[in-house]
């Protein structure tokens, strides 16, 4: 097996590995947005008054690169309008009041697949995206660009960023149903095999996983260096098979598709079931949090609720972060909705949330020592800093993948990613003209 | 309260390195060395250690409050490590009044005047050594006997200990040269801080245990001197006596403290590798074919200002290869 270089080693704090999955019920109220992936948004397809069932689409486009959305309950629409989310801009959002019967919609019945074309259709149609983060709509990625040759199928399963459980316990409790999904995925597209990626903290999740595929010979587990970012496209496949992708090209260039573990397991019980991607399980965690648990929510569920449904606070809480502490996204209001590419909700208290001050570079090298891409971020901080951005560009800025190792390991603080970051966009958004 | 909630973007979690975390290694790496330098030179020594010390943290917070106009930076304890270091890289017996010029040399013209910490060109310690022994170069090479020294040992005029010779000295210039055991505990003359090879080489553990230096540019330092002073021996191709060049001079006190620092060597591998065996060379070359009996200080400033261009030319190769190039 294939190690990356660099990396870094957070603390863990896997404390809810050991939690069964709760499931939360049903919210006063739901706020699903029409973008919940990455790709062209959704168009609502309900009104204001209108009523709408468990599994019923309200929102859908034309466009290829898109996934559909389903409503989570039975209820009343009461809004449909632009609402401002986690990105800062204003997001077309539908706001269903609940009845509470969670009636479920007529039309939610097990799709017929019995070709590629069909198969690809079911999964559009389930809303699927990439549930490990990135939102990438599923039916997407399975359909890889012509020209390209997939030959294995890697489900991720690793989990690296500390806190989050929520995978682990999908490989726990959901162990069949992880084997079934992929089992379809491997008929229906064609592709030879699979190997699931798992870091080697998490043994009770090979060991099931393990038994699981034995008299299976086209699934294998494997068990990999627990190191951060193990879980990143790229680390991952290299892991796996050896092969690097190329800077700005995609896994299938390389022969293979990363599917997150929760993802290949939606899909089996979505053939079987019809019912859409309505709800989704979240690691509740973070020194603010009364009970950290692991939750299965219903998606536009405001994350208040969420919280108060583990307790509430036990402090006041400074920082609440959707995803995990080394790439989540940190939140202005917890009237924010939980959506589908949600795996871990964070709350932490004042003290671990304020932000430390950035002081001078030291040139210590931790940081090009830490880069799993092989760059340079303190050049790159540097650089963009200057405003340098053809140099920056010549550096590889473009190939970053944003994992923070850099910022995590700096003793003088530098938001080395956060600066890279502006750098590449700025880079990009003067490129595209 | 949700107003007070914190905006970042990610990591949100740092690891809990911090700069003066790394410099409160560095000083307690030194204490061994410090300690042996006391016991070996007396109290003028655990002086000459408190008076660098106390004038480069002065100096540090006097010109950036009234010169530069500029941040406090002295927690950052840079500064100590600074002024501890140029304390160890001198003769016990200096007037403390150079020192001081040494110290203000150190932090105010090498570092402060170039931006402060991470933007000096050179070493602030050497830097600060190498101007002292242009400017006072008589009592910059004027050695104190070590206590317990082996007076019959002792060459030519050994009633003044101040004329003392250093190993490297001797072997320059003739004389009894003093044994392995002697060099290896630091019983020989020499600045404060570089006789005791043991002393050092605990402290250099201490740094690599706590990850605050990496083995590259100790071992291929010293390394490369070994080898190059055994091929370029006095007597001919592999005559030379690697194991005394070794534990002679500053080499140890260069290699593990001096050369390690981060703002002057290389920030990846590569160029590490380059830049230390660059520093073992030039010090072999400067040792043998030059009037100095020792060349450690030298063959480390040139290479810090060779660091630029090292780093320019040793830019790793991306993962996944070179498209944006």
């Amino acid at each position: 097996m294939k190690l990356f270089k660099g990396g870094v080693h957070p603390p863990q704090q896997k404390n809810t590995a050991g939690m069964a999955t709760v499931a939360m019920g049903v919210p006063s109220v739901v706020v699903i947005p029409m973008v919940q992936h990455l790709g062209a948004p959704c168009q609502p397809k309900v009104s204001k008054g209108d009523t709408v069932k468990v599994g019923q689409l309200i929102g859908d486009t034309d466009a290829y690169v898109s996934a559909p959305i389903h409503s989570s309950v039975s209820g009343t629409v009461t809004r449909v309008e632009p609402m401002v989310l986690t990105g800062g801009k204003p997001v077309m959002c539908v706001e269903i009041k609940p009845d509470g019967l969670q009636e479920v919609f007529e039309g939610v019945k097990p799709p017929v697949v019995d070709s590629r074309e069909s198969f690809l259709a079911a999964v559009r149609a389930s809303g699927l995206t990439g549930l490990g983060g990135a939102g990438f709509p599923a039916h997407v990625k399975l359909n890889p660009p012509k020209g390209t040759t997939v030959d294995t199928l890697i489900i991720n399963a690793s989990e690296c960023e500390p806190y989050i459980t929520s995978d682990y316990r999908e490989c726990i409790e959901n162990t069949d149903g992880i084997i079934e999904g992929i089992l379809h995925v491997l008929k229906w597209t064609g592709i030879g095999k699979a190997m699931i990626g798992i870091e080697d903290n998490k043994p009770e999740a090979i060991k099931v996983l393990s038994k699981a595929v034995s008299g299976i010979p086209s699934i294998t587990v494997h068990p990999l260096h627990t190191r951060y970012p193990q879980g990143a496209e790229k680390t991952l496949i290299y892991a796996l098979t050896g092969r690097q992708v190329p800077s700005g090209k995609l896994p299938a260039d390389v022969g293979c598709i990363v599917m997150n573990v929760v993802s290949v397991a939606f899909v089996a019980s979505y053939l079987k079931t019809g019912m859409p991607l309505i709800k989704k399980r979240v690691t509740v965690d973070g020194s603010a949090v009364k009970n950290p648990q692991n939750v299965e929510v219903l998606i536009g569920t405001p994350l208040k609720e969420v919280f108060d449904f583990c307790g509430g606070f036990k402090s006041e809480p400074g920082k609440v972060i959707m995803g995990g502490p080394m790439m989540g996204v940190s939140l202005f209001s917890l009237d924010l909705p939980v959506l589908k590419l949600n795996n871990a909700l964070l709350a932490f208290d004042e003290d671990e949330s304020r932000i430390p001050e950035e002081t001078a570079c030291i040139r210590c090298s931790r940081c090009v020592r830490a880069c799993p891409m092989g760059l340079l971020p303190f050049e790159l901080d540097r650089l963009v800093n200057a405003k340098k951005y053809e140099e920056a560009q010549k550096l590889h800025i473009l190939d970053c993948i944003e994992c923070g190792c850099c910022t995590y390991t700096c003793p003088a603080r530098r938001l080395m990613v956060q600066t890279i970051r502006i750098g590449k966009d700025f880079i990009r958004r003067n490129t595209k003209k | 309260m949700e107003n007070r909630l914190y905006m970042s973007s990610s990591p949100h979690i740092r690891s809990d390195a911090s700069t003066s975390k790394i410099m409160l290694d560095v000083l307690i790496s030194l204490v061994p060395a410090s300690v042996a330098g006391v016991y070996f030179f007396g109290l003028d020594a655990a002086l000459m250690i408190v008076v660098c010390i106390v004038s480069c943290v002065a100096f540090e917070y006097l010109s950036r409050r009234f010169l530069f106009k500029r941040s406090n930076t002295i927690s950052d304890l840079s500064a100590a490590v600074t002024g501890l270091l140029l304390a160890l890289n001198l003769p016990p017996a200096l007037p403390k009044w150079m020192a001081i010029v040494g110290s203000f040399f150190a932090i105010v013209v090498i570092k402060q005047l170039f931006g402060g910490i991470g933007q000096n060109f050179v070493n602030p310690a050497l830097g600060a050594r190498v101007f002292l022994l242009v400017a006072y170069g008589t009592k910059m090479t004027q050695w104190t006997m070590p206590r317990g020294f082996n007076e019959a040992v002792a060459i030519t005029s050994a009633t003044d200990a101040l004329t003392f010779a250093t190993p490297l000295g001797a072997l320059k210039e003739g004389g009894e040269l003093p044994g392995y055991l002697d060099m290896f505990l630091g019983n020989i003359g020499g600045s404060i801080g570089e006789t005791s090879a043991l002393a050092l080489i605990i402290g250099g553990i201490y740094l690599l245990i706590r990850k605050v230096i990496t083995w590259e540019i100790p071992v291929i330092y010293i390394g490369t001197v070994a080898i190059m002073s055994w091929v370029l021996g006095p007597g001919g191709f592999l005559t030379g006596d690697p194991l005394y060049h070794v534990l002679a001079g500053g080499l140890m006190i260069g290699a593990i403290f001096m050369a390690t620092d981060y703002t002057t060597s290389p920030m990846t591998k590569k160029g590490v590798i380059i830049y230390a065996a660059g520093c073992g060379l030039l010090t072999v070359l400067f040792r043998m074919y030059t009037n100095m009996p020792e060349g450690v200080s030298y063959a480390i400033l040139l290479m810090n200002t060779a660091v630029p261009l090292i780093d320019r030319f040793t830019v790793p190769r991306p993962f996944g290869g070179d498209a944006h190039a």
